[in-house]
């Protein structure tokens, strides 16, 4: 029988794990409600955030507040670029070629990363000194703190900016539409622009807050963007904050599991409840039944 | 064994509705359409009709209702069975398979008039080719009749916006189907070209086939349909033959409310 | 009247090709590299028929191919079955994998099928690493009897090319039957609009679970016979890249074309062969062919070969009209 402790502890550590595969799917989820892309390269824009903090800091010795703060920003760029070289050029192609390119892209990263950055593992320091804090017989690593506060900052942020501000509200009207959108004057193309800068935006972020606790690597981006895309399905494609919701809840699962089943297949986890989903809850546990479209 | 219902009730529904969450899209649609015959279906933007075409086609599920083709229980089956039953349809935003040529459009249009299965296509058996060579045939004479047949071998997507949706038509007819619904087909023509398909509706009626159709062309409908129905915010609101439906002060209104 | 001699000729030029291909070859190496382009080529084909034909997308493909090598090793090593039992079982438990993770991803329309396949792909990339007692973990499972029909073993590699090869043919006549059949144009009206194909009463969930199941089975294939021919299985080889590695010769050779899937195999086989120097960047590579086939050649090198061809018959043509012209003056 395990102790409440232990599960606690699970608990505590696959939460904050799962706050980056959260954020990865509310990646995903914004490029798909707004250019109808799912984008398999999501999970290198995890990928880079912590790789690009980790080197920013040791080969350019920049600070920490700041080497972090600057990945994120380097990756939303890349993001942008991404867009505007790749997928732009192409638009109005089938959703395969779209999947397709996407795919090469995530290789192309990837490939690029470990060219430049070789194959070994990376650790980033804390945010913040000081030793686990004891939480009713768990130990609460002050990361996991950084980790909880800045994904809820960054949720409740992109929450403001789709409710409350013009150009978020625009974006949501091209995903139920985006025909009738640009007949309104909404620039889409921007639009989809913006959707790749946010979405590489979140990812770096649940990068560089997680790359203190797992290590990164230059292919670590696979896992997180497919574990990213499973928190999409338990939360809903369609629904942002689901997604998010889903991401933490897959991570307790995996924690669970690693913990109370085994830990050789804790990555199977995720996957084993995607396809469970898929075939018995398809629109998520947040969404509504899903109407059939022409 | 389904009794033969009465010509006028030869393709009709009742009682059909469809919600949108808390919005109606149709409440309480019926029709009748009489065997052979052609029956279009008007009304102002939003009114229901690609939603009664969607929901007679099994692309949605009603919430009620019922439709039947020529005794045939309809309501309730996924496309591809409605299409099994005899009903057929074309897009108001064309839907070619443009990774085909013209032809190869109008041979998978009569899918379901070739009988031959796995075995006989994986080991060519003569049935494979006996069946081919008559769906062949079918497909030129349906180009044929739309007049597309010079251009059987084009890829389908080089040809220009008028003549896809006579292809559109032609893949249609190759289903030999016993109703064909048609979703705008006039949309996007210019002066001469909606004449010419007027005519070919016409031929289409001719060939025993039960034509229902959704347009916004007011004098292409009134001049070549057997019956309007007209419908306004998912209702019927009049149902009669042109000259019926044109006098009918409740329709003036539902018109001059939209003011296009 | 014409084409069709010239397609019989074909035919016929592809058999006299693959027998006569190893007495012109330099030395048995490339015997070797040429079982494994066959081994793609079964591949590559099968997946084309699901991505190239029904425009769906599997990323975990290396997972059938791997499923089936292992089952069928396990089985002749583990329990000594015969080895023609073993392969039955192992294409019957890919394809029978291949059903159950159809049914759910294309239920829906959409990507479904490229995720679930992808993540499927790491689940057996996982068990075949952890199941160690079973499947021998990451160093591998060793001691694969040789392919054997009826007592005859087909031991030397020159046999093995040309059993493996007569696969490659048999799978890809049948693959050309099927394309040029109600069910290939059902697929491919699949590829581009499923809602027009299924108002024309085409079973669309139940067409794509057939070629879904029907690619595994011939990546099924591929495994076996790779399971028998190297005699040695290990994770390695059923990865995620191996998955890319296919999606990339499918791309590469042409979209919706056979004829395409054996070039692009053949090519990605041969390419490291010729380029050593893209051994540690591979993967770079099939990101940079993706992409840029994707945006640039959506036909792949078959559209690109037949526009070749095409222009210097043309070419051919003026030139023997000019002679023409020139001598009837």
């Amino acid at each position: 029988m395990p102790t409440a402790s232990a599960l606690l502890q699970y608990v505590i550590s696959g939460a904050t794990v799962g706050s980056t595969y959260g954020l990865a799917a509310l990646g995903f989820t914004v490029i798909y409600n707004t250019a109808g892309i799912i984008n398999f390269a999501q999970g290198e824009f995890v990928m880079l955030g912590g790789m690009l903090a980790v080197f920013a800091l040791r080969w350019g010795g920049v600070p920490l507040p700041l080497a972090v703060p600057l990945a994120v920003l380097a990756v939303t760029v890349v993001g942008i670029m991404v867009n505007r070289v790749t997928i732009r050029p192409v638009r109005g192609r089938s959703p395969l070629t779209l999947i397709i390119i996407t795919i090469g892209v995530s290789i192309l990263l990837r490939g690029g990363a470990m060219l430049i950055f070789g194959k070994d593992t990376f650790a980033l320091p804390a945010f913040s000194g000081g030793g686990p804090i004891q939480v009713g017989g768990a130990a609460l690593l002050p990361q996991s703190l950084w980790v909880f506060g800045i994904t809820l900052l960054t949720v409740l942020g992109m929450k403001f900016f789709f409710e409350h501000t013009l150009t978020g509200k625009a974006m949501l009207a091209c995903s139920s539409d985006r025909k009738a959108a640009s007949l309104m004057g909404i620039h889409v193309d921007f639009m989809v622009t913006l959707s790749f800068a946010f979405s590489a935006f979140v990812g770096a972020v649940g990068g560089v807050i997680l790359a203190p606790i797992t290590l990164t690597a230059y292919d670590a981006g696979i896992l997180l963007g497919l574990k990213g895309f499973a928190a999409c399905i338990l939360g809903g494609l369609g629904n942002p904050f689901g997604a998010v919701i889903g991401g933490i809840l897959l991570g307790i699962l995996e924690s669970l599991g690693a913990g109370f089943i085994s830990s050789g297949y804790k990555d199977a986890v995720a996957f084993i409840i995607m396809l469970g989903l898929l075939f018995w809850r398809p629109s998520g546990l947040f969404g509504g039944s899903q109407a059939e479209r022409v | 064994m389904s009794e033969r219902p009465h010509e006028d009730m030869y393709f009709h529904g009742s009682g059909i509705s469809l919600r949108f969450g808390g919005v109606a899209a149709l409440s309480e649609v019926g029709f009748q359409v009489r065997r052979n015959s052609l029956q279009a279906i008007i009304g102002p933007n939003g009114a229901g009709k690609t939603s009664l075409f969607n929901v007679i086609t099994g692309f949605y599920r009603m919430d009620e209702g019922d439709v039947r083709l020529d005794g045939d229980l309809i309501s309730g089956l996924p496309p591809h069975l409605v299409a099994r039953h005899g009903i057929v349809r074309t897009f108001q935003n064309l839907e070619i398979f443009t990774n085909m040529t013209v032809i190869e459009n109008v041979l998978t249009g009569g899918h379901l008039r070739v009988g031959y299965g796995p075995l006989d296509f994986f080991f060519r058996t003569p049935r494979f080719f006996r069946e081919e060579r008559k769906l062949r045939e079918l497909a030129k004479e349906c180009l044929d009749f739309v007049g597309l047949f010079e251009r059987r071998d084009l890829p389908a997507g080089q040809l220009p916006f008028g003549s896809q949706r006579l292809l559109e038509i032609a893949r249609a007819l190759a289903a030999e189907p016993k109703a064909l619904l048609l979703d705008e087909p006039a949309a996007g023509l210019n002066m001469k070209e909606t004449a010419a398909l007027g005519e070919l509706i016409r031929r289409i009626i001719d060939r025993g086939i039960t034509v229902v159709m959704v347009e916004h062309d007011m004098n292409l409908v009134m001049r070549i349909s057997d019956r309007i129905m007209v419908l306004n915010s998912g209702r019927v609101i009049a149902d009669g033959t042109p000259a019926e439906v044109r006098e009918n002060p409740t329709v003036i209104a539902a018109y001059l409310g939209e003011e296009e | 009247m014409k084409s069709q001699v010239l397609r019989n000729n074909a035919w016929l030029l592809a058999f006299a090709a693959v027998a006569a291909l190893p007495l012109v070859l330099p030395n048995d190496y490339y015997l070797t590299v040429l079982i494994v382009g066959g081994l793609y080529t079964i591949l590559s084909i099968g997946l084309n028929l699901l991505m190239g034909y029904a425009g769906q997308a599997s990323l975990g493909h290396a997972a059938f191919y791997g499923l089936s090598a292992y089952t069928t090793g396990i089985l002749a090593v583990t329990y000594q079955w015969p080895v023609w039992a073993g392969i039955l079982a192992g294409l019957a438990l890919s394809s029978l994998v291949s059903y159950l993770i159809a049914v759910p991803t294309l239920k829906l329309r959409g990507n479904y099928l490229a995720m679930g396949t992808l993540g499927f792909g790491v689940i057996v990339f996982i068990v075949l690493n952890e199941a160690t007692s079973v499947t021998g973990g990451p160093s591998g499972f060793t001691g694969i009897p040789k392919l054997s029909i009826g007592g005859k073993e087909f031991s030397s590699d020159l046999e093995y090319y040309y059993v493996v090869w007569a696969a490659v043919l048999l799978l890809f006549a049948l693959s050309r039957n099927l394309v040029r059949s109600r069910m290939g144009r059902a697929l491919r009206a699949i590829h581009t609009s499923e809602t027009a194909a299924s108002a024309l009463g085409v079973d669309t969930q139940r067409y794509k679970i057939f070629v879904f199941v029907l690619s595994a089975f011939y990546a099924a294939v591929a495994g076996v016979l790779y399971a028998h021919y190297v005699t040695f299985v290990s994770p390695g080889t059923f990865g995620f890249p191996t998955s890319i590695l296919l999606v990339t010769m499918v791309v590469l050779g042409g979209m919706a074309s056979l004829w395409g899937a054996v070039l692009g195999a053949l090519f990605l086989t041969l390419l490291p062969e010729w380029l050593r120097a893209i051994e540690h960047f591979d993967i770079l590579v099939y990101g940079a062919i993706l992409v840029l086939c994707m945006m640039f050649l959506p036909g792949g090198l078959a559209e690109g070969a037949q526009k070749a061809w095409d222009a210097s018959l043309s070419l051919f043509r003026k030139k023997g009209a000019a002679a023409e012209e020139g001598g009837g003056q």
